[in-house]
């Protein structure tokens, strides 16, 4: 386990911290975080400028026009693009993370030189077309049909939780093809233009108050067969493989928005006053903050321990889980404490007085989006019982 | 290695007897130091394998899962000092000097040495000149205990300086056993779950037992990272605070130690409140190890005033 950086490592962080120093003060203001198409465009903006500079597909292959850069190299730009308070990956979320890696892996050549360029320069953006309202946690049980007609498939179905489906330009989708065979057999992958004639996004507003999650409806949504992933009826090892993706670097952005989540959480207690003095002495909440900032550290040393393994042997399928499990926890509980923090404040979602009120109340709704989201706070623990531990499968 | 010795060397009876008058075994003592295991991190020309701290969390990660009794840490942190402890002949106590109350002191009735560690340095204390009272009922059956009142000084071993280096790492390394602890323990649950039949199936194969399970998976796996990047950051200060990554990794290991010591009593039903049972065993050698060089409110409260001074 590596905590220090290689001379390579240094040379790599101090020519990016240059870069961002010189690079995140010329960009515009962000915008209304619910106006989605301007949003698109500050974070195209941002991708067309990580592209010229050569930082685009950060850990894509370089044969395939990304950086290469090594997983140790991700983490660190990772964590220097937050420093300077950059961008994340925003609307380029699936593209990039998923579709782009997908293509890669299991893609034809013509797939990819037709849809990598676009999703590394921020010409495209994709959605992701797997849940649906019937098939969540159990998602290979999807129903969303696509039937074979001459050199098309036509799909039928509905799909829920596709992130900025609204700004999409290509939709990654599962969809059945066998609906005879076992459930994890009769189903396929593929690219969705979203300007096919059929589709209808409906925007899912969340707990947040926000629309960055869509329904699709699909009526008779035409696409050509060479849209295809991998096989036909081989979706679910694809599926397997996009998924994949996320272990290991996936949460590293999230945990360093938690970690300032954190520290404001501080600086507003030490501000806040309570008693004869502030909510920070009250030993209290100051121990209860220590032992977060002891499991996020923690946290940081677990996904530095499974890039590390993760560059020799691929990372271990439990300690995924286990992240996921215990950073969910860490966000929920974080958010406790900002209600003690903040008292009455708490009854604002905007900024009461100045103080980052609203940050806080907005990280403790996203511990949802952490213990829900990329397969449950359950279904993680299924895993790790069943096929860490080898406890036997419920059927 | 360590692992299969314990597991050979140190079965459950054998582990049990320690804490019992008279049932230190002196000879599997010895074996165990042959194995070098008290100098995983002293130089090879002190007589050791001359590897890092991150090596030893290793081993007493071994030692703490195999539930291995003994002063292990005070031979660890001595080996280089005290002639003898290095091969098993003498056999070190370790108590840090108390501020108010009495000292109550673990395996004294078996050793050669007190070391008592304070802020202003090592004093080797000898036997003769201590006069403790054996405690009945350790709450770790397998660790005997004895109640010292007054804790006389001796001949001055180290400075503030190396007091405070034994203080952080022996602070790792007995978290590196919460680790281990916390793993084994997890271990015997499972085993058991996998087992046991109720209602016409394994009750490992019941959702709430597999989610318990799970949860002492994580809080170890975790904690070991944590206690990793402690043990790095020993044998190289200029990553991170140490101070604030050894508290981090008491914290993490106790709590998974405890938790999952607790998990595993209650996925055995009844049975795991039995004596008979290696439950309880793992749960108070947890109890037991978490105030060594190390207080959990203390810690926290150090990482938070980290925090707000490095905002």
């Amino acid at each position: 386990m590596h905590l220090r950086d290689s001379d390579a490592d240094a040379t790599f962080r101090a020519d990016l911290r240059t870069w961002l120093d010189a690079t995140v003060p010329t960009l515009p203001p962000e915008p209304d975080p619910r106006d989605w198409p301007a949003r698109r465009i500050r974070d195209a903006q941002w991708q067309r400028l990580l592209f010229d500079a050569g930082y685009a597909g950060i850990n894509w292959p370089a044969a395939y026009g990304g950086r290469g850069a090594t997983p140790t190299e991700h983490l660190i730009f990772l964590e220097e693009a937050a420093a300077a308070h950059a961008p994340d990956v925003g609307v380029f979320f699936v593209a990039q993370m998923h579709a782009g890696l997908t293509l890669i892996a299991e893609g034809t050549p013509e797939q990819q030189a037709h849809h990598l360029p676009g999703i590394l320069n921020g010409d495209h953006v994709w959605c992701q077309g797997f849940s649906e309202p019937e098939a969540g946690s159990d998602l290979a049980s999807l129903r969303t049909r696509a039937i074979r007609d001459g050199d098309d498939y036509v799909i039928t179905g509905q799909k829920i939780w596709t992130s900025h489906a609204i700004v999409a330009d290509y939709c990654e989708m599962l969809v059945r093809t066998d609906p005879d065979s076992p459930k994890h057999k009769g189903i396929t992958w593929l690219i969705v233009p979203m300007d096919s004639p059929g589709i209808e996004v409906r925007p899912l507003v969340t707990a947040q108050g926000s629309a960055e999650f869509a329904e699709l409806f699909l009526d008779e949504v035409r696409v050509p067969v060479s849209n295809r992933v991998g096989d036909e009826n081989d979706g679910w090892r694809v599926a397997n493989v996009t998924l994949g993706f996320e272990r290991g670097t996936g949460f590293v952005g999230e945990m360093l928005d938690t970690t300032n989540v954190m520290n404001e959480l501080v600086g507003i207690a030490q501000r806040t006053p309570r008693g004869n003095g502030t909510a920070w002495d009250d030993i209290g909440i100051r121990r209860d903050l220590g032992y977060i900032a002891a499991e996020l550290d923690a946290l940081w040393a677990f996904t530095k321990r499974n890039v590390s393994q993760g560059a020799k042997s691929g990372i271990a399928m439990g300690n995924g889980s286990a992240f996921k499990v215990a950073y969910g926890s860490v966000v929920h509980r974080l958010g406790d404490i900002a209600l003690r923090v903040l008292d009455r404040s708490s009854l604002s979602f905007d900024d009461v007085d100045g103080e980052p009120t609203a940050a806080q109340l907005h990280g403790k709704l996203k511990g949802f989006a952490v213990s829900l989201g990329g397969g449950t706070s359950q279904i993680q623990q299924n895993i790790i019982a069943e096929r860490v531990l080898g406890l036997p499968r419920e059927r | 290695m360590i692992s299969r010795f314990a597991a050979d060397r140190f079965p459950s009876d054998l582990t049990r007897a320690f804490g019992d008058v008279g049932g230190f075994d002196r000879n599997a003592w010895r074996e165990l130091a042959e194995l070098g295991t008290f100098g995983i991190a002293l130089p090879e020309s002190a007589g050791g394998v001359g590897l890092g701290t991150i090596e030893s969390v290793l081993v007493h990660e071994s030692l703490g899962a195999g539930l291995v009794p003994g002063p292990l840490l005070a031979a660890t942190l001595s080996a280089g000092l005290v002639p003898g402890v290095l091969e098993g002949d003498v056999i070190p106590a370790i108590v840090t000097r108390p501020n108010h109350q009495v000292a109550l002191v673990e395996h004294l009735q078996n050793a050669d040495v007190l070391l008592v560690v304070d802020d202003m340095g090592i004093e080797r204390v000898e036997i003769a000149a201590i006069d403790g009272q054996n405690v009945e009922h350790p709450t770790d059956p397998t660790t005997p205990v004895m109640v010292v009142r007054e804790l006389p000084h001796g001949e001055q071993l180290g400075d503030a300086h190396l007091a405070l280096a034994w203080r952080r790492l022996g602070s790792v390394l007995a978290s590196a056993q919460l680790v281990g602890n916390s793993e084994a323990s997890t271990a015997l649950a499972v085993g058991y779950a996998k087992e046991r039949e109720q209602f016409g199936r394994p009750i490992g194969s019941f959702q709430a037992i597999k989610h318990l399970l799970a949860d002492s998976f994580t809080r170890t796996e975790v904690a070991r990272s944590s206690v990793w990047a402690a043990g790095v950051t020993i044998d190289e200060p200029e990553v991170a605070d140490v101070d604030r990554a050894i508290a981090g990794a008491r914290l993490m290991a106790a709590r998974a130690a405890s938790e999952n010591a607790k998990t595993c009593v209650q996925v055995h039903g009844g049975m795991g409140f039995t004596w008979e049972v290696d439950a309880h065993l793992y749960l108070k050698r947890a109890w037991i190890l978490e105030t060594v060089f190390g207080n959990l409110d203390e810690d926290a409260d150090l990482i938070a005033l980290h925090v707000a001074a490095s905002l």
